[in-house]
């Protein structure tokens, strides 16, 4: 049977770390809110731009851009969005081990968030810019990002840039995935409701279909990372919200045990105790 | 009367989403007016005054640049930057355009930072003109 003294500092311990993570979850559930606000606000904009872009696609040849041509795959640019802290769950292992899935010597790797960027160091994995961004960044801090990763598709050296991050689902999932967006084909905007209206119509584009095509493109790829790296930043948070609550909730169920413990264990040193004054007096008498 | 279906989003909130007889848009060309039946039109707008009317009258908006999608029976005009004239804070608006013009002379701003500060400050001009143009 266990000291006393020793459970007791245990129970000690154990409230202290669940003190620490409750408050850490409360502090994860009220950012976890925030992003998620910030992550839904931007979904009727990029609604609206995704159909705009798939009427486009369906009107202009693949030549009329250089966004928009898909040349033969020989270096792969991904864009790795994780978590810069822990203590999130499964969210960061599971990005990394689809990762790890990926072929290493077609892949280049952009990081954002230190867990990813580690990761690549770790691994020996060509990462050519490790990007940081604050909790919740804003859309010229996410464009020096996607910028990076546009220049170097129009330069020619890579072929096709993807984004591998924790995409939000709900509170309690998240999932990883892996979304090729440049060049940008159909598959690419698929996915959304595609009305048949604007197909086949005759388009008028002013001042012309450039100048248009130069704006449009570019915009819809940055705005598209925007909205990803803040789906992630609201994973995060719930990944993390749901991992402190289990943890204080483990932290309690401990306490709960070892308190049985401890109670036992002053019992039955009370009645050795009594035992011995029976005993004691027994032989006296 | 027939109508078209207006949409305005940011990448904030949809701004309005409703039924329109006319919407007048400021393109990059210079003032779109579209009625329903328009023919398809896809092309940038610049900072400045977008006016609908719906069938409760006409209504002023200040808004940012972005792009706007003209399709027979529907419209969509995506921009950064979407405000309702009521909404419209004009001291605020003021002193925005003031610090913008402050920054862009004195700070030596390059690039990015240069384009975003001249965009802000657009747009806050747009709010202004908005603002002002109704009371007269």
């Amino acid at each position: 049977m266990a000291n006393t003294r020793d459970i007791r500092r245990r129970i000690k311990s154990v409230k202290n770390t669940a003190q620490i993570t409750k408050a850490m979850q409360m502090v994860a559930a009220s950012k976890m809110r925030k992003a998620q606000q910030a992550a839904l606000a931007g979904h009727p904009y990029s609604e609206v731009l995704n159909r705009v872009l798939v009427s486009l696609r369906d009107l202009v040849s693949e030549s009329a851009h250089p966004l928009l041509v898909a040349r033969p795959v020989k270096k792969t640019l991904v864009l790795l969005v994780t978590s810069d802290k822990g203590l999130c769950g499964a969210l960061n292992t599971n990005v990394l081990r689809e990762a790890a899935t990926l072929d290493v010597g077609a892949t280049d790797f952009v990081a954002s968030g230190k867990k990813g960027a580690s990761f690549l160091a770790r691994t020996g994995r060509n990462m050519i810019a490790d990007f940081s961004l604050p909790d919740s960044p804003s859309f010229l801090q996410t464009k020096a990002i996607s910028k990076f990763c546009l220049e170097k598709f129009l330069s020619g050296e890579v072929d096709r840039v993807s984004v591998l991050y924790p995409k939000f689902v709900n509170t309690l999932t998240q999932k990883p995935v892996l979304v090729p967006l440049l060049p940008i084909s159909k598959e690419t905007a698929a996915g959304h409701d595609h009305d048949d209206k604007s197909a086949g119509a005759q388009f008028l584009f002013e001042p012309d279909s450039d100048e248009v095509l130069n704006a449009v493109l570019p915009y819809y790829f940055h705005f598209t990372v925007f909205q990803m790296i803040l789906d992630a930043r609201a994973s995060e948070q719930s990944a993390r919200m749901v991992a402190m609550k289990s943890a204080t909730d483990n932290a309690k169920g401990l306490v709960k045990d070892l308190t049985l413990e401890y109670n036992k264990a002053r019992q039955a040193s009370i009645t050795t105790e009594l035992l011995e004054i029976t005993t004691a007096q027994m032989a006296l008498a | 009367m027939a109508t078209l279906h207006l949409e305005i989003v940011t990448p904030e909130a949809r701004t309005f989403s409703g039924e329109a007889q006319m919407v007048v848009v400021p393109g990059v060309e210079g003032e779109i007016g579209i009625l329903p039946d328009h023919m398809p039109l896809m092309t940038q707008i610049n900072p400045g005054e977008l006016r609908y009317t719906t069938p409760e009258g006409e209504h002023f908006l200040a808004v940012g640049s972005g792009f706007l999608e003209v399709l027979p029976d529907r419209v969509s005009v995506m921009t950064d930057m979407a405000v309702a004239e009521a909404e419209i804070d004009e001291k605020a608006a003021e002193e925005a355009v003031a610090r913008a013009r402050k920054e862009i002379a004195e700070k030596a701003l390059a690039g990015e930072e240069l384009a975003f500060v001249q965009a802000s400050l657009l747009k806050s001009l747009a709010q202004l003109h908005v603002k002002r143009r109704s009371r007269h």
